[in-house]
């Protein structure tokens, strides 16, 4: 900050100081925020993976319901820059040879030197609609001839790189949405354990400690083993993110029901009740904005759990269904040692999940230490 | 002391009533019964089945009947151990269940020591070597071993062990083990195949007790009662261990309760992908089909286990800490 030192006012003598004592809470989150690295590194990841996920027929190649009996279980191909002539600035993929195993059948590939695919940026491909509205066939990259397959091809030959975007459409979300649901229901339930105490709060007490001693996974599996065979992909969806918050609730309506304890107590939220403040304008106005930082970095830290619930649900083949797209549908494919023995690139859509597992993570580490700016 | 056991078992009682309620409300969920299941599949090979033979047969089983006399009938049974009929494996429930709960305990309890011995050897180790290389690696596998699903850990070392060993690592016995009556070897066999499952679901609960245990030892390391004792002279290890370590410990034992359910949990995910003959399979073929009565007593146990786990961590909380007891 830029200050005049020709006009030094007495209480002005630190700059800095003086401004860490004007900033709002806000501020002061933002500024401990910035100082985590590694939660910095998080949200740059998480919204990467977020754009990629809204415009995920923009940046994948292919549509990800093309056939291609071509190219059944096709390896990954990897971008080059170089040939036997030297570097080329526009990258560019081998072809493939293609054999049949005598004895198995089973393709198999070969890099084939001789054919040489560039990439070219913004081509034309598959139609697909622009966030499900403008009808167009624009993709960031792909090939005008040949094929370009990144992360390889699944046991139909469809292109795996623009299965997995499109999967993320649905495992990224269902974690927003199943945390908005626990969010809601957590302060709802918190909110009245904490402020009415008593046999209210006793029994919402037993009540968590009911649901969290059952265990999550074959609870969810009862649930989701109940979903009726002929329902839509929506209906699916929004009913395994309420399986899923069914038990994701329960640990922010503790954090919010102590919050309400501690802070009853404390001297600014009397000399509000002594002025005459209302109930609703003490809640909303006080005790809502002293905790809120704290609710967001628990809600942060709650979605990674939702993410693995889904993966885990549908790759049990209990959660959703093709022909809708997950990363834990993706991973169905990959069932048993043989199949990742042969075609060990079926588990990449797992790489994708442990890596926006691991960003929310550190994204909530983050959150949680920069939540309280007047700690030590 | 008595009292508080007392008072602990007699509130187990309405939990348990209850658990039982909400696992038969579960199984009752899905539209149809095992006869709808069983018929589609039927027709699905081809094959047609008479539906008077059908309504008959749905007489007998007593799918007709309303909800609560179903959950009276079964829950009574439960109580005199009759767990009802699988139609699946056209068996009694109280044939099938009893080795593979028997093995998914062993599987759980031995993974919950290793949780606890790892993690407390590592959670020392970064604590007091705060900042060194050690503490940055351990923190580094913590977070991914928390990040990554169960069931892909299990497929990730079954390839490594396939591709670097040429073992096969998937379930729990050799074959000419698998039926062979309880010997000395076939323990042996057991202890071979075991660690696996327990590294696959360890993992996600021995990162997250290392960071638990972490924090609360730099906590405590950091109160002026270890500058005191440390000033008058008592060795650092000995300080160590007599005060900050049993403090910082108390977590290990207050959630156990959840760890524990945690660790069934993963067990039935990690037994599906390892083929593991214990509760996981069974229960996702008994789910996928219907067959109500095996998969709810699954569901049944499996809860049971995690409140019996609850109830032993409460217990031993009270043992630590004298301030619970007398409360």
């Amino acid at each position: 900050m830029e200050t005049n030192p020709e006009i030094v006012f007495p209480e002005k003598q630190n700059p800095l100081e003086s401004e860490i004592y004007l900033a709002s809470q806000w501020e002061l989150i933002w500024r401990r925020f910035k100082r985590h690295k590694l939660a910095i590194a998080g949200l740059v990841i998480l919204i990467i993976i977020y754009t990629m996920a809204i415009f995920c027929g923009f940046f994948s190649p292919y549509s990800p319901y093309l056939y291609n009996a071509d190219y059944i279980n096709a390896p990954p191909q990897t971008l080059q820059f170089f040939d036997q002539d030297g570097f080329h600035f526009r990258p560019f993929v081998y072809g493939y040879e293609v054999s049949r195993d005598p004895e198995t059948f089973r393709m198999e590939y070969q890099i084939d030197h001789s054919k040489k695919y560039p990439v070219y940026f913004l081509v034309r491909g598959d139609r697909y609609k622009l966030l499900g509205i403008w009808e167009t066939d624009l993709h960031l990259f792909g090939v005008k001839e040949g094929h370009i397959f990144l992360l390889g091809a699944d046991p139909m030959g469809r292109d795996l790189l623009s299965r997995v975007l499109y999967g993320a459409r649905i495992s990224t979300s269902i974690g927003f949405i199943g945390v908005f649901l626990s969010f809601v229901l957590g302060i709802g339930f918190g909110g009245i354990s904490g402020l009415y105490g008593g046999a209210i709060d006793n029994l919402i007490q037993r009540m968590i400690e009911f649901i969290k001693s059952i265990p999550s996974i074959p609870l969810w599996m009862g649930l989701a083993a109940a979903l009726p065979q002929d329902w839509t992909v929506i209906q699916v969806y929004f009913a395994i993110t309420i399986i899923l918050s069914l038990k994701g609730w329960t640990g922010l309506a503790r954090e919010v029901r102590s919050k309400f304890m501690s802070l009853r107590e404390e001297d600014f939220i009397l000399s509000a009740r002594l002025i005459g403040a209302s109930k609703t304008r003490i809640i909303t106005q006080h005790m809502i904005p002293s905790f809120l930082s704290h609710i967001i970095a628990q809600v942060t830290l709650a979605i990674p759990g939702m993410i693995l619930g889904e993966t885990s649900l549908s790759f049990l083949g209990l959660g959703i269904r093709p022909p809708a797209i997950s990363w834990g549908s993706l991973l169905q494919a990959a069932q048993n040692v043989r199949t990742v023995a042969l075609t060990p690139w079926l588990l990449l859509p797992g790489v994708f999940v442990i890596i926006t597992v691991l960003a929310f993570n550190f994204l909530g580490d983050g959150l949680r230490d920069a939540a309280d700016p007047y700690g030590k | 002391m008595l009292n508080y056991i007392i008072k602990r078992f007699i509130y187990m009682i309405p939990t348990l009533l209850l658990i039982s309620l909400v696992v038969f409300i579960v199984i009752q969920l899905p539209p149809g019964d095992w006869l709808t299941a069983y018929v589609a599949s039927l027709r699905e090979s081809g094959d047609e089945i008479d539906p008077i033979t059908v309504e008959l047969l749905r007489e007998r089983y007593g799918f007709n009947q309303p909800f609560f006399t179903k959950y009276l009938n079964w829950i009574s049974g439960v109580l005199q151990g009759d767990f009802g009929y699988s139609f699946g494996w056209r068996k009694p429930v109280g044939e099938l269940i009893w080795d593979r709960l028997g093995l998914t305990l062993v599987v759980s309890v031995s993974t919950l020591l290793f949780t606890w011995i790892v993690s407390f050897a590592i959670g020392l180790y970064s604590a007091t070597h705060q900042y060194s290389f050690g503490d940055y690696l351990a923190t580094f596998l913590g977070f991914i071993g928390l990040a990554t699903p169960n069931f892909m850990l299990a497929l990730i070392l079954m390839y490594l062990a396939y591709k670097y060993f040429g073992l096969s690592v998937s379930g729990l016995f050799s074959i000419q083990y698998a039926m062979a009556p309880w010997s000395w070897a076939k323990f042996v066999d057991l202890l071979k195949h075991l660690w696996i499952p327990i590294i696959v679901i360890g993992t996600a609960g021995t990162a997250s007790l290392i960071r638990v245990l972490r924090a609360n030892l730099l906590d405590e390391l950091g109160k002026p009662y270890v500058v005191t004792a440390r000033a008058k002279g008592l060795s650092y290890l000995r300080l160590l261990f007599k005060y900050p370590v049993r403090i910082a410990l108390i977590p290990f034992v207050s959630t156990v309760g959840w760890t524990f359910a945690g660790l069934i949990s993963g067990s039935v995910i990690t037994g599906i992908v390892l083929n593991l003959p214990t509760t996981g399979p069974m229960l996702l073929q008994a789910l996928k089909t219907q067959d109500m009565y095996l998969a709810g007593s699954f569901l049944l146990f499996l809860s049971i286990i995690t409140v019996i786990g609850t109830l032993v961590s409460d217990l031993l909380l009270a043992i630590i800490d004298p301030r619970i007891r007398y409360e």
